[in-house]
């Protein structure tokens, strides 16, 4: 009977829990053992009646994919087959449609409850260091799939427990694609979509409506709405669960889209947690109220530009209420009706402000100047009050964009001429020494001994006799030497590699050598210095499994034929080589650790005596 | 008469350019003299005029500013005034006077220009951009051509500026499928050259002692492509593959050995 295992159910609110009396069927076909279908917490149980009998079956309602059932007017018995992910289905035939009809629906509840739970929970991601998540595991294994080499490496060394899985893939994050390197640097935004325009999914058959909420969308509700976050922090976990807060907001949201206000006041009165989500968001009233206060409300409009009227030329009635056109220059010798309006009507507005004899026309003259002077004398700000005024209105009209670029004084680069460096290193190769004179004089030189010898040739001729004959033999023994020392070097084809003419055994024999060597070099060098045992042992079975490689090389090249010998060994010594370097590295401080410790005993010995 | 010349084109035509080194500041300080050089070289020229009726040679000079055209053995007329007083070929007379000017103009050059600072390089770049030039020209020129190669007649140490265009010309000639022979006569060892025969798929030597050099030349040198498929050139162990210039290459001294020297790896 198949048992299957799945994640626990943390589900604390308590669904029922029924037992009937059912037969269970492994098919159709199955004459039924009678026994009690139990359900439980998140999972199906069935028990035989008879204890000896072994069709036990424990079913968790997360696996349950589907289930059917036989209509009532049918003349079938009440069937209920459930179908699981592995695509098995258990029948159950229950002893009438009630009983069955009961089941499933239990059943539907249940199924429901999990679904809901998966959606809401975000995705879980492993940080423990020990613990390696399924998808983790699978990625390795694949990527061993993919590469043969790599497969090989992996059995050689981490089934052979010369290095731990960890080590292993220590090195090769890259392949693994690790989080550090998928994240991307850039930070990500908001998303432009509004949480109010995800719309719910209704479910006409169980008339349920279902919203679906990740942690992307709780961040916006919380950022958006304020008095939503308060509440949050204010009754979870003290007064209900977060599952009842999100069931609450979200009938709220619920309400909102019905438009039905008298509903959702009804609602309102009866519970106030949901009265919270209803209503309009005082927080944000209360920060919108701030902003308000800290602006500077007043308006400084004493006087603009257009209270010199007598000089704007836009008004053009006459005082006698003509409308005539008059040339430019001529301009400034009328006035307009609209001007001397506005004068008197300023000057009544003032009202009589002096007291004196009307009688005197000079008096009048002069106590109005004098009024006007102390009123100019008044309104006269001083200066500090000026500059506070003119700092507060640049402040205030301030355009970032518009300012003047800020140049600061800049150190300028300073980038010298790269052939400096190129020829610098190249200096060894010229055998004469250079001075900028002596340049020039050998120059002149050279050319003046070159054109020399051509002049030379010229009226000379060929040398004569060209060639002398030892010297062409010579040429001709040294030339036969090189080629047929090439040829039995290289071989016929100049593009043919040494590796080629190696049977394929051991040709393969000697690249995985290369990569394994390479291997077990990086993790000996990498355990240096030692300072802990666990380091000390991973130096010391890595040392096994290098000397193993060693004489595995040396065992190949014997093995070879004696006209590939000497090539092959050309081959290998490097790898001898690095590994020689690598055992002596570890000699020498094997070396200087146990005269350390036996100096420190003897020391002790000396120091206790 | 295009008959007749289809008649006498035999497989092994072919027309050499040979890049000759005329850096002053190499020759001023060799045992061989360049006189000397000249005349293995022009026996050898004239070795390969010789080989078949149809054979063309070019010649470009590699100074130490500028490179030129010396001679087109196309373009001479037979019947050289000059034949009968010295005992150089008659076919030369041209040759070196074209070479002295090309010397004099060098020598203009190298007063104008002020920097003094670098390494006593010729042209190589130069000079194969010209004769690739020229060879692509002789491509056009009709499906009756000779085979052209190129070889090269270096002394000078390799200049690391010329990298990428040195690079350039040797990618180009490969897809030309235009071997580059180079004979190497300098001390130390020119990457540069070694690369571009290994790419290149024409030979590469270094010969040791110059006297011979004639000897060299009509050996190794003198074989035309087709002839090449049956006849065993040397072949050197190892190629230099170090990229020079960008990563301020140190030179090595004397002779380099076989361990010095890269492996191909295996074509995977």
């Amino acid at each position: 009977s198949p048992v299957e295992v799945g994640e626990g159910d943390s589900v604390e609110r308590n669904w029922s829990m029924s037992d009937w009396q059912v037969k269970y069927k492994s098919s159709l076909k199955d004459r039924g053992t009678e026994g009690i279908l139990k359900l439980r917490e998140g999972m199906l149980l069935f028990v035989p009646n008879d204890p000896t009998s072994d069709s036990k079956l424990k079913v968790l309602t997360p696996n349950i994919k589907s289930q059917k059932y036989t209509k009532e007017g049918s003349k079938k018995p009440a069937w209920l087959n459930l179908s699981n992910k592995q695509g098995d289905s258990h029948i159950f035939e229950f002893q009438n449609y009630q009983d069955m009809h009961a089941c499933r629906a239990l059943i539907t509840k249940a199924l429901a409850k999990c679904e809901e739970e998966q959606t809401k929970k975000p995705a879980a991601v492993l940080t423990s260091a020990e613990q390696l998540s399924i998808a983790d595991l699978e990625l390795r294994f694949k990527v061993l799939r993919e590469n043969i080499e790599l497969q090989r490496l992996h059995k050689e060394f981490v089934e052979t427990k010369v290095l731990t899985e960890d080590e292993f893939w220590a090195t090769r994050k890259k392949l693994l694609g690790k989080d550090s390197i998928r994240k991307s640097k850039q930070q990500v935004g908001l998303k432009s979509m509004m949480v109010s325009g995800i719309k719910p999914s209704t479910d006409g058959r169980t008339n349920r409506v279902t919203f679906n909420l990740t942690s992307e969308i709780i961040f916006q509700i919380f950022a958006e709405k304020p008095a939503v976050r308060q509440a949050f922090i204010n009754y979870v976990p003290s007064k209900m669960t977060e599952k009842d807060f999100w069931t609450k907001y979200f009938r709220a949201e619920y309400l909102y889209s019905t438009k039905n206000t008298a509903v959702a006041a009804a609602e309102a009165a009866e519970d106030e947690e949901l009265a919270v989500f209803l209503k309009p968001d005082e927080i944000l009233a209360q920060e919108a109220r701030q902003k308000i206060r800290r602006v500077d409300p007043t308006l400084d409009m004493e006087a603009d530009q257009g209270d010199d009227y007598t000089h704007l030329m836009d008004h053009g009635i006459q005082r006698d209420g003509t409308m005539d056109v008059v040339e430019p220059q001529n301009g400034q010798f009328r006035r307009s009706l609209l001007q001397d309006l506005n004068r008197h009507a300023a000057v009544v507005l003032e009202g009589r402000n002096i007291d004196v004899d009307s009688e005197n026309t000079r008096s009048v003259a002069e106590a109005l100047a004098r009024v006007k002077q102390v009123s100019k004398a008044d309104g006269e700000t001083t200066k500090d009050a000026n500059q506070e005024r003119l700092a507060r209105m640049s402040r205030l009209a301030e355009m970032e964009d518009l300012q003047a670029p800020q140049n600061f004084p800049l150190a300028p680069l300073s980038i010298k001429d790269p052939r400096d460096y190129f020829e610098s290193q190249q200096g060894n190769v010229v055998n004469e020494p250079r001075g900028a004179g002596t340049l020039k004089r050998n120059v002149h030189e050279a050319y003046g001994s070159l054109k020399e010898s051509i002049l030379e040739i010229r009226t000379k001729g060929l040398r004569d006799p060209l060639i002398k004959p030892e010297v062409a033999f010579e040429v001709f023994r040294s030339l036969t030497q090189t080629i047929s020392t090439a040829k039995n070097i290289i071989g016929k084809n100049p593009r043919e590699s040494f590796l080629d003419r190696l049977p394929k055994s051991t040709r393969d024999e000697v690249l995985h050598h290369w990569t394994s060597i390479q291997e077990l070099l990086k993790h000996f060098w990498s355990s240096y210095p030692i300072t802990t045992t666990y380091l000390h042992t991973k130096v010391g079975k890595l040392k096994d499994a290098m000397s193993n490689s060693y004489s595995q090389l040396e065992a190949m090249k014997e093995s070879v034929q004696s006209e590939l010998r000497h090539q092959l060994s050309l081959l290998v010594r490097p790898m001898q080589q690095a590994l020689d370097a690598a055992f002596q590295h570890y000699d020498a401080d094997l070396q200087r650790r146990t005269a350390k410790s036996a100096r420190g005993s003897a020391g002790e010995a000396n120091g206790s005596v | 008469m295009a008959t007749v010349a289809s008649k006498l084109y035999s497989d092994d035509v072919s027309l050499l350019v040979l890049l000759l080194d005329t850096n002053p500041l190499f020759w001023s300080n060799r045992s061989t003299t360049f006189s000397q050089f000249l005349s293995h070289v022009l026996a050898f020229l004239n070795a390969v005029l010789g080989l078949n009726q149809l054979n063309r040679v070019v010649v470009i000079a590699t100074g130490y500013c500028s490179c030129d055209y010396i001679y087109d053995s196309s373009l001479t007329l037979s019947g050289n005034s000059e034949s009968g007083r010295t005992g150089m070929p008659a076919l030369f007379g041209s040759l070196l006077e074209k070479l002295e000017d090309f010397i004099d103009k060098d020598e203009e050059l190298i007063k104008e220009q002020e920097h003094d600072e670098r390494i006593a390089s010729s042209l190589l770049s130069g000079s194969l951009s010209m004769a690739l030039c020229y060879i692509q020209r002789i491509f056009r020129s009709g499906h009756l051509h000779p085979q052209p190669r190129i070889l090269c007649l270096q002394g000078s140490p390799d200049g690391p500026e010329q990298y990428v265009a040195v690079m350039n010309s040797i990618f180009s000639a490969q897809r030309l499928m235009v071997p580059i022979d180079s004979c190497y006569i300098g001390t130390q060892n020119s990457a540069f050259l070694q690369q571009a025969s290994y790419i290149t798929g024409g030979v590469h030597h270094a010969p040791k002692q110059l006297d011979g050099l004639f000897q060299f030349l009509t050996t190794i040198f003198a074989t035309d492509l087709h002839t090449r498929s049956f006849v065993q050139l040397p072949k050197p162990v190892g190629v230099d593959f170090r990229a020079s210039s960008v990563f301020g290459q140190s030179k090595l001294d004397g002779a380099s050995t076989v361990s010095d020297k890269k492996r191909k790896a295996p074509d995977s």
